[in-house]
């Protein structure tokens, strides 16, 4: 535990049921049983808790600062210490985490959530592109996830089989996740931009989760075993795709390499790859050999509720070590087209 | 009153518009007017690599680049996507391909899409050459698309000089964005709508705190629970606090001075805020008993009127201050 100045741990995790609408639940409506049953798993009442962070997006919600209404949903009078990031929940999770390493705080409790079924989410998320020599094409997240695709394909790396084996695998994980929002057989089906097909893709949908962290021996007292949080770091590349190589994710490699991921082997990854192709990708960079389990949540081709997505993998790689059916474990995150931006955390369990 | 199933789901058309008015540096202007005058430039790094689209820093270094290079408007497919279905805003509206162009005698590539009759004649490697818009004003878009050139034509291979200098030079964009949703307002507020179509005020009691809130938005904000009781207040109230407009917003049709108040209708645990007409400006005061008047067709109370009550005692409604 040397790396950091204190320890701190995933000590719980809670997430919706990921769905394709809620029109009957403001995004307060949909994320307040998520908090309630966060806080509900380590007996902590919302005034306990020692900073609040979160992450969503005004562009899905269409709406300017619509994070502060989930406020409600947390309880911020008398006032708390609370912050947001316009991001995944997994970077409000990182801002969390360092507050912490401050001493500032000894827990913290972390949400994210995002409705995209008011929207067009392929269109909406054109806008967090370069606004001078690419939003003005409106190319969607499919499109440039297929460039990546093909890219991959041209190099060798993977083919239309390979990547129709990782949807299909991530859907038939995802039976054993009643959160997801698919599971089991999915028809491959047509391209929706060549080469992706629909099971290359992730479902559209809407859903939170929340993970509360704690330092030391507070963690311990919440939690009998501790997802501790042993290396986290993130790195962004350029955002000119056409700069970057495709097929590799040297952000990712970095931040692993900080976070300590290679120090010794991990037994899990919850990877955040919305994309079939991006798993290809993500693979290589962190070097996952095959006795990996690889989104045993069925990750985010199973369900990407967006601003939400990354930090369930933290989430669901937490809960893994909760159970025991990890020792050591990388959760993966990421924003931005084609895995520009990447977060990597290691989680461990005490051994026995 | 207590939880009903909510009405149906409210659902309404919201659309957010942003044209975004952004500022070019030296070198986007230059490679943005060089696209109005059918020239593409690029810039060149310290180590001699040719980035087009041109950046204003070096991404490995951070070093700020000025040395604009002019490159082909001929280029190799580094990789590609076939999209079947074009949607709105896209180049193109017949089914085109993504592609990342490496225009001759630059080092990296530029996202733009290709014209061509199908996936089957689209491959990396081929080479393809701009296509310009029929009217260029200086954006991105002034590059129509790519269409497929012959091997056979020349390559351009060698990047040179450019001043980067043009006539009326263009210095800004206007970063046009509009994105459709329906909007969705929830349980609680779906309730306050259909409420207010009955001309009545919802609001809902927090089971922890019993406070009313009004307009409820589903969540006690100090408690952290739903606030599922819901609770008829009004129509009458208390005007807490007030101010006095003296600026007349645009478009709005009414005449200043007038009072803008907080006011507490009558069971609610919080005070909502609207105009106070029916009585001279600086006879409004703390206290007045106010009660919502509503116009034809009117989807909330078009302002608050005095009740002729006499007014409220300060003790009453000062913990809504």
């Amino acid at each position: 535990m040397a790396r950091y100045a204190r320890e701190v741990a995933v000590v719980a995790f809670a997430q919706s049921d990921h769905l394709r609408r809620t029109d009957e639940l403001s995004e307060v409506e949909m994320v307040m049983p998520v908090l309630h049953k966060v806080l509900a798993a380590t007996g902590l009442k919302a005034g306990e808790i020692g900073f609040t962070c979160s992450g969503s997006s005004d562009y899905l919600a269409g709406r300017a600062f619509s994070f502060t209404m989930t406020l409600d949903g947390v309880g911020a009078w008398p006032p708390i210490s609370e912050s947001h990031v316009e991001m995944d929940g997994a970077w409000a999770l990182y801002e969390a985490w360092v507050k912490i390493q401050t001493g500032e705080a000894d827990t913290a409790l972390v949400y994210s959530y995002g409705k995209s079924s008011p929207g067009s989410v392929r269109d909406v998320l054109t806008r967090q592109l370069d606004p001078y020599y690419v939003a003005p094409l409106w190319p969607d997240s499919v499109a440039l996830a297929a460039l990546q695709a093909q890219a991959l394909i041209d190099a060798g790396e993977t083919d239309e089989a390979g990547l129709a084996e990782i949807g299909a695998r991530s859907r038939a994980s995802a039976g054993a996740n009643p959160h997801a929002q698919l599971s089991g057989a999915v028809a491959q089906g047509d391209y929706q931009v060549a080469p992706l097909r629909t099971g290359d893709c992730p479902p559209i949908g809407d859903g939170a989760a929340a993970v509360i962290l704690a330092a030391g021996d507070v963690a311990r007292r919440l939690c009998e075993r501790p997802a501790w949080i042993t290396g986290i770091d993130h790195r962004i590349e350029a955002h000119s795709l056409g700069l970057r190589d495709l097929t590799d994710s040297p952000s990712t490699r970095i931040a692993a390499e900080h976070a300590g991921v290679f120090e010794s082997p991990v037994d899990t990854a919850e990877l955040h790859a919305p994309f079939s192709s991006q798993e290809v990708v993500l693979r290589k960079a962190l070097g996952l050999g095959g006795d990996v389990a690889v989104n045993p949540s069925g990750g985010a081709l199973a369900a990407n509720p967006m601003m939400a997505a990354g930090l369930i993998r933290i989430g669901e790689a937490a809960a893994r070590i909760h159970r025991g059916e990890s020792d050591r474990a990388v959760a993966h995150a990421t924003s931005g087209p084609c895995l520009q931006q990447n977060l990597v955390a290691v989680l461990e369990g005490d051994r026995a | 009153m207590t939880a009903a199933s909510p009405p149906e789901i409210l659902r309404a058309p919201l659309v957010v518009e942003f044209p975004f008015t952004r500022s070019l540096g030296p070198v986007q202007s230059a490679f943005l007017t060089g696209l109005r005058e059918g020239v593409v430039l690029g810039v060149t790094t310290a180590d001699g690599k040719v980035m087009v689209p041109p950046v204003e820093y070096d991404p490995v270094t951070a070093e700020e680049i000025r040395d604009l290079v002019e490159v082909g408007t001929t280029g190799t497919v580094t990789t590609w996507a076939w999209n079947g279905s074009p949607r709105p805003n896209q180049p193109l509206a017949t089914p085109f391909a993504w592609v990342l162009v490496r225009l001759d005698g630059a080092d990296t590539a530029l996202l733009h899409a290709l014209d061509a009759p199908g996936p089957e004649a689209v491959a990396t490697g081929m080479r393809v050459r701009v296509r310009w818009a029929a009217e260029r004003k200086g954006a991105i878009t002034d590059i129509a698309c790519f269409e497929p050139a012959g091997d056979g034509e020349p390559r351009d291979a060698q990047a040179t000089p450019h001043s980067g200098e043009f006539a009326d030079a263009v210095t800004g964009i206007v970063a046009e964005a509009r994105l459709d949703y329906s909007y969705s307002p929830g349980r609680a507020q779906t309730a306050y709508i259909a409420g207010l179509s009955e001309q009545k005020t919802i609001g809902e009691r927090c089971p922890s705190c019993h406070k009313v809130y009004v307009p409820p938005r589903g969540a006690c904000p100090t408690c952290g629970v739903a606030t599922t009781d819901r609770v008829e207040v009004g129509p009458a109230g208390t005007v807490t606090t007030y101010c006095i407009v003296n600026i007349k917003a645009k478009n709005l049709d009414i005449e200043v001075p007038y009072v803008y108040a907080h006011i507490a209708l009558d069971g609610a645990g919080l005070a909502l805020h609207g105009r106070i007409g029916g009585i001279p400006y600086d006879q409004v005061r703390m206290g007045l008993r106010v009660e919502p008047v509503w116009t034809e067709g009117g989807r909330y109370p078009d302002h608050y009127r005095p009740t002729g009550e006499p007014d409220a005692d300060y003790d009453v409604y000062k913990e809504l201050i």
